[in-house]
Parts: structure tokens; C-alpha cells; sequence
């Protein structure tokens, strides 16, 4: 080829190319040492745990270790007929072991998220255990008529897979069963695609609501003159600084009935005494104190990028004739869209997630999902279902930054 | 010469030092009143007899910090406070060291601890220091003639206003099944099936629109005092409290209380684990369990410790006597918290409370 024929050669006779593609790779190997720091304390403090944690949303090896016998006798049980003498007799041995190596809890409380009430039995039947004879299958029911039930032995079915569809599809209100079928969950019982949805709503509202209140004060501090925008930025900036916990609690303040809001309002005369708004503990009161809060995420972007707008571009529209709102919206409003698209990403994402407000003033319909994670985190201690959640959450907020890149473009987003 | 005098008297006084350096160790309670009270019966008796330290930290109860503890072999707690239901699991799930019950001293009128401990307070893993109850109160100053029992507290005709209830099933269940005409021995029965669980959440629909729902024990008290609720469920230390430190004017009415304890548990692989074990018998021993009821409302897990409690730390004239949840004229219809029913049904109760809150 006559690539090969035009080849230079340095002096000490090898190929140019050769030599550039080594001094590249040099260059690069060096880059790539400079940022391996960084990437390490990422890899271990950052993508490993999560990686840990989400992949406790499928994976529970809690029965299948400590109840290894059982697990084997139930594989080729087919979840219907009532289960053999062989398999409770398994089950009977895996008690005593785990009696005896304190470990019962761990599987009792495992069942019990299967089926209310396992809980108990578990820790019952296994003080028991030892003193067990065959026939085990009689033995067990003399002691609880619970295991003469199909559910209970169903419960322990699905409790000793390994890799279980259950956390995931709890988090979407549904059921595995042990013949393998899903089903919705008990009506009463569904809440999570509810709260999902509201989660959202209140996402969009919130962000709609600090780009409406925010544009005009972004378009304020970047067309001022570079003293009062200082002193307005301080004021955006001050509550920024300002400790989350204190700003929500101040709306506490302000809005609970007997707050400065309502007092103002009876004072005003717009609503009776014995008639004040409810304006806190309830969606009202999550949306107007997250709107507050995320305000400066919005205002910050936005006004970074009005800052390098030049305003000649709005004199030139008017000079060719352009009204004021054409020139608006026609010339100034799309130059400002990379910070619009910043800004309302980041309320967004942060909104979706957000959880001590909501917590404080949400009552009981101002709920968001992250609440429910965090009380499966804390109260109910069950990390699955809550690694489950988060997971929903997290294609959630993937899916709507592959709609904001489909519509918007992620090189259109800019933070300042 | 004069050097090495400097380097012996260096090293005889850090030799000093050390032993005279105490240990120190980690006490964890849920704050507030609560803890005072604690500081004021326990820990300072404790430091003044064995001249070691304790550190005293505040947490919302739960068992999530222990198991983050234990589970990454990091633990820096040395005692908890904590309640029945947690005690249990805990220890269920291998968090907690065991305690063995005949190393705990006598009650202070000889008889052994087993036996000196009212019912339920020992447990394979936690010893209780003290009785607690949710109740239900009112503020005295803005309704005169206010309610008398639980019926009266799901009457929102009789007695409008907004209500306090705590952000669980636990408890408000009961509460609901009692002000619909159960008795208290039978709640869990009622409890226990389908149809009953049906009944209190029908009851609880009845006051939904009307509910102010708390989280944090302390929060009651505040809502009271802000005219937010007419009356709320809460701890009944905390709105004794109010009106025996703060001179608020709230009245509790024991009607359906629940009750409960609160148990001090050592975390597994606690650092300093006998020391925690020296203050946990310290503390739970007849006195110092009669002297934390001199601080707050809360009845000692002894009998023993009942005869020596007697009134308010700083108000002769108020004795503690009657504001117990164990005084026998509030006693009369007092539902006791079944720990083994939460612990079988909390989770799924917890979801359907949760999904009927959201509706």
C-alpha cells in the first residue's frame, strides 16, 4: 500500500508514527496515573458500595446459608402438594443448628417478611426443636398448627432463593407466589407506586415553580448594574448558606395555623379565626418549602449563563424591528436555555430525592418515596426492600435524563 | 543529674497518669428530659463511685446505627437504650451481647433480681430500667370541661379540634379498637384478625381528616402548647414535663394507655463492654431506679424501687406517686404493648398504615 512507501523514519531509523503513538500513550499513561487517585477513592467509596447495596435488592443468601439443608429438600417441592415427611425433617435439623448458632432470627425475620406472623413460629418451634421425634411432619404441627398451612411452607419457599425477585417487585406493589406467578399485593397494602408518582409530581411542580420565581430574579441580578447584582446575589446566596434543617423549620414557623401567614390573613381579614389554611403539614407545606430551598439551584445556573449574554443581541432585534417580547423570546430566551436546561435538571434530580423537608412538614399526603426508604432503613431494618426502592428511584432518574438528553441535549446543559 | 531527675519525674508522672486516667464509656439515649433525668440518677452517682467517665449521646431509638456498628466491626456505642420490640430483635439477630441475669444485685429488700423485676423486664439480652406509656392530654386552660376517656378522644363532634397521633400503627391501634368498645385484656385478640384490623382502621378513619401526625417524643408537648392539636397521643414523661418543669397547663388521661419499657442493651463487641456491664447493674439497681423517677414520670422496672419514689426533684409538694402510668387509679384500663404481636405483625401493619395514610 502506499501508506507503507510515504512511512518517514527518523534517524535512528523508526517509523514517526511509532514514535508520536509512544510519546501519546507516555503522555496519556501519565494523565491517567494524575486522576488514578481520584478514581480509586471513587471506585471504593463511591461505585462499590452502591454496587453493594443495590444488588441487595436480588440477592438475599440469608436462608439459603444458614437453612442449607431445607433449602435443598424445598428446590424440587413444586409449591402445591403438601410438603413430604423428608423436607420437614430437614426443616426440623436446620432448626436445631440455627437454634444453636443464634442465627434463628435472622431466619425468622427473613420469613416473616414473606408471611406475617412466621416470625413467631420460627422462634418457637426452634427452642423445640431438639427434642423432636419423627414423624417430623406430625411433630411440627402438634407444636404450631401453622405449619399444617401451604402459605407457611410457600413463605419459606420463596425465602430460601437465593437470587429473589421479591424486594424488586414489592417496590412496584407486586408478588412473587410460589407456583411463579406475580400478582398485585393486597389493596390495602400497596402504597409504593403512589408514592412514586407523587414523588414525581411534586419533582416537577417544584421545579416549574423555582423556574418561574427564579428566571425573573436571575434576569434582575445579571441586567443591574454590577454593585446592587452583588447585593441581590448575596440575598439568593445567603439562604444558600444557610442550614437546611433551619431554613424548614422557619417555615414551621410561618405557616403552622397559629403561624405568622395565618395570623396575618385572620388580621386581613381573608379568612376567619376558626377557619385558618392548613398550609404545613400536607403537600402545600412540601411544595412551598422545597420551592424555597431549591430556589438558588435554579437562579445560579441561569444567571451564569444571562451573565455572558451580550446585550447588544436584544438591541440588534429591536433595531430590526423586533417588539419587546419578540425580542425576548425569540433572541434572549434561547441563549438562556443551556441554563434553564441546567438548573431545572438539578432541582429536579435533587427534588426527587429529597427527604428531611418532606419528613418535617409533609404531614401525611406531602410524603415522597425517599421517606419510605428511609424507614426501611431505620425503623423496619429491611436494607432489600429499601436497595430496591433506591434502585426504582435510580432508573427513574436515569430514564428522565435520557429524556432531557433526547429533547433538550446534555452539551446543551450549562452550570456556569 | 538534673536531666535525668527531669526523665524519671516524666516518666513516673505519665506512669501516674495512666492509671489514673479512667475508662469511659458510651451511653446512648433518645435525649431530652429523658436523658436529664438519666444523667441526674445514673451516670453522675456512677462517676463519682468509680471516678470513670460516661459519654452521653442522644439517638432517635431504632436498631440501625447497632446494626451499621456491628455489622462493620466499628462499634463505639457501649450501652443503649432501647425499646422492647428492638431488644428482642436485636438480640434475635445476634447484635447484642447477652447479659446473664444473676449477676444483676439484689433488690434493696433482699430479694434476687429475677424476682425483683416486674414481669417482661429481663430479657435474654436487656435489662429495663423503667415503664413508659403513651397516653393521650389536653390543655386544661383552653377546655374546661375536657375529655374523660378514649371514646371521647375519636369524638370530634363532642370535642372539636385537631388531633396528635404518632406516625405508627403502634399504639393508635389499640387505642382506635379500645374507644370502639374493647376491652383492653382483648385487644391483641381483636388485633390479631383480619376483621379486627379492619375495625380500628375504620375507627381511625373517623378522625383522619383531623390528625396532626408526630414523630419525636417532643413533639407533642409543642403542639399542644401552639394550639396546634386539642389533644394528642405522647409519652407520658414528656408531657409530665411540661406542666411540672415548664408550669404548663396539660392534663393527661390515662384512659386505654399502652404501656411499655425501655431496656438498656449492650451492643455486640462493645469496647468497653465491662464497664458498660458495671454501670448497667449500677443503674438498675433499687435506688438509682427510684431516683429517676424523681426526674421524670416514668415507673422503675423494680418493685422494690416503688416504695422509695417520692416526689418531684425540686417540688416537695408534687409527688410522683399518682403521675405514674403504674398508680392504680391510672392503671384500670392500661393495655400492655405485646411485643411478640408487633414483632410478628409490625412490618405488614406498618405498610398498611402507611398505604392508609397515603390515601
Amino acid at each position: 500500500m502506499n501508506n507503507f512507501t510515504e512511512e518517514n523514519f527518523s534517524s535512528d531509523g523508526v517509523s514517526l508514527k511509532k514514535k508520536l503513538r509512544r510519546s501519546l500513550f507516555k503522555s496519556k499513561m501519565r494523565a491517567f496515573f494524575l486522576v488514578l487517585p481520584l478514581l480509586a477513592f471513587l471506585a471504593i467509596f463511591f461505585v462499590i458500595p452502591i454496587i453493594n447495596l443495590l444488588s441487595q435488592s436480588f440477592l438475599d443468601f440469608r436462608y439459603a446459608t444458614l437453612m442449607p439443608g431445607s433449602t435443598q429438600a424445598l428446590k424440587d417441592w413444586d409449591g402445591k402438594s403438601f410438603p413430604t415427611e423428608e423436607i420437614a425433617k430437614a426443616m426440623v435439623i436446620d432448626l436445631i443448628q440455627a437454634k444453636k448458632n443464634k442465627t434463628i432470627g435472622k431466619v425468622a425475620t427473613r420469613v416473616n417478611r414473606e408471611l406475617s406472623g412466621t416470625r413467631s413460629l420460627f422462634t418457637k418451634t426452634a427452642r423445640a426443636a431438639n427434642k423432636m421425634e419423627a414423624p417430623y411432619m406430625e411433630a411440627l404441627i402438634k407444636k404450631d398448627k401453622k405449619w399444617e398451612n401451604l402459605k407457611t411452607w410457600q413463605a419459606i419457599k420463596i425465602s430460601s432463593m437465593a437470587v429473589t425477585p421479591s424486594y424488586l417487585l414489592a417496590a412496584v406493589d407486586r408478588k412473587y407466589t410460589a407456583e411463579g406467578e406475580i400478582i398485585q399485593q393486597d389493596e390495602n397494602r400497596r402504597i409504593h407506586v403512589t408514592l412514586f408518582l407523587r414523588t414525581i409530581e411534586i419533582s416537577v411542580i417544584v421545579t416549574l415553580a423555582t423556574l418561574l420565581l427564579g428566571y425573573p430574579v436571575a434576569f434582575l441580578m445579571a441586567s443591574l448594574p454590577l454593585r446592587t447584582s452583588n447585593l441581590l446575589l448575596i440575598l439568593v446566596l445567603l439562604p444558600f448558606w444557610t442550614s437546611l434543617l433551619v431554613r424548614t423549620t422557619a417555615w414551621i414557623a410561618m405557616l403552622q395555623s397559629s403561624g405568622v401567614v395565618n395570623d396575618l390573613l385572620v388580621f386581613l381579614g381573608v379568612t376567619a379565626d376558626d377557619a385558618r389554611f392548613s398550609l404545613i403539614y400536607n403537600k402545600t407545606g412540601t411544595l412551598i418549602a422545597m420551592t424555597h430551598i431549591l430556589l438558588p439551584f435554579m437562579i445560579l445556573p441561569i444567571y451564569s449563563v444571562m451573565k455572558t449574554i451580550s446585550p447588544s443581541f436584544v438591541m440588534a432585534a429591536k433595531s430590526m424591528g423586533a417588539t419587546n417580547w419578540t425580542a425576548f423570546w425569540r433572541v434572549y430566551f434561547p441563549m438562556t436555555i443551556p441554563g434553564v436546561g441546567a438548573g431545572a435538571i438539578l432541582v429536579f434530580i435533587l427534588a426527587i430525592g429529597y427527604y428531611i423537608t418532606p419528613a418535617l412538614v409533609g404531614g401525611q399526603d406531602g410524603q415522597m418515596i425517599s421517606n419510605i426508604i428511609d424507614f426501611h432503613m431505620r425503623s423496619s431494618l429491611n436494607w432489600n426492600l429499601a436497595a430496591a426502592l433506591g434502585l426504582v428511584l435510580l432508573i427513574f432518574i436515569l430514564f428522565f435524563f435520557w429524556l432531557y438528553d433526547r429533547f433538550v441535549g446534555i452539551d446543551n446543559m450549562k452550570l456556569g | 543529674m538534673k536531666l535525668k531527675n527531669i526523665l524519671i519525674g516524666a516518666f513516673v508522672g505519665a506512669g501516674l497518669a495512666t492509671s489514673v486516667t479512667a475508662g469511659s464509656i458510651t451511653v446512648v439515649s433518645w435525649g431530652g428530659a429523658y436523658t436529664k433525668s438519666q444523667v441526674e440518677a445514673y451516670h453522675k452517682p456512677w462517676m463519682t463511685k468509680t471516678g470513670h467517665q460516661v459519654v452521653s449521646e442522644d439517638y432517635n431509638g431504632g436498631l440501625a446505627e447497632v446494626k451499621a456498628q456491628v455489622d462493620a466491626g466499628n462499634v463505639t456505642w457501649d450501652l443503649v437504650d432501647v425499646e422492647k420490640s428492638d431488644a428482642v430483635k436485636g438480640c434475635d439477630e445476634g447484635l447484642l451481647e447477652t447479659i446473664d441475669h444473676g449477676s444483676l444485685p439484689k433488690g434493696a429488700d433482699g430479694s434476687v433480681a429475677t424476682s425483683d423485676f416486674i414481669d417482661g423486664a429481663l430479657t435474654e439480652c436487656a435489662v429495663a430500667n423503667i415503664v413508659w406509656s403513651t397516653i393521650f392530654a389536653y390543655d386544661k386552660s383552653k377546655m374546661s370541661n375536657g375529655p374523660k376517656t378514649i371514646k371521647d378522644f375519636f369524638d370530634t363532634s363532642k370535642f372539636p379540634g385537631k388531633r396528635g397521633l404518632r406516625k405508627s400503627p403502634k399504639a393508635n391501634l389499640e387505642m382506635a379498637l379500645a374507644a370502639d368498645g374493647v376491652a383492653a385484656g382483648d385487644v391483641y385478640k381483636v388485633l390479631g384478625t383480619a376483621a379486627g384490623v379492619d375495625r380500628a382502621f375504620k375507627k381511625l378513619d373517623t378522625i383522619k381528616d383531623s390528625v396532626v401526625w408526630w414523630e419525636a417524643g417532643a413533639q407533642p408537648p409543642q403542639l399542644l402548647a401552639d394550639g396546634e392539636v386539642a389533644m394528642t397521643t405522647a409519652y407520658n414523661g414528656r408531657i409530665f414535663n411540661a406542666f411540672a418543669g415548664e408550669g404548663k397547663p396539660f392534663e393527661i388521661v390515662w384512659d386505654a394507655q399502652v404501656f411499655d419499657m425501655d431496656l438498656w442493651v449492650i451492643p455486640k463487641g462493645a469496647p468497653n463492654k465491662d464497664l458498660a456491664m458495671d454501670f448497667l447493674k449500677f443503674s438498675t439497681a433499687t435506688e438509682q431506679l427510684a431516683g429517676q423517677a424523681s426526674w421524670i414520670s416514668y415507673g422503675p422496672a423494680r418493685k422494690s424501687s416503688a416504695p422509695l419514689v417520692a416526689s418531684y426533684h425540686n417540688k416537695p409538694s408534687l409527688k410522683m406517686g399518682p403521675h405514674m402510668p403504674t398508680a392504680p387509679e391510672n392503671f384500670k384500663t392500661a393495655i400492655a404493648n405485646d411485643f411478640e404481636f408487633w414483632a410478628d405483625n409490625g412490618d405488614e401493619l406498618t405498610e398498611r398504615f402507611n398505604s392508609w395514610l397515603a390515601k
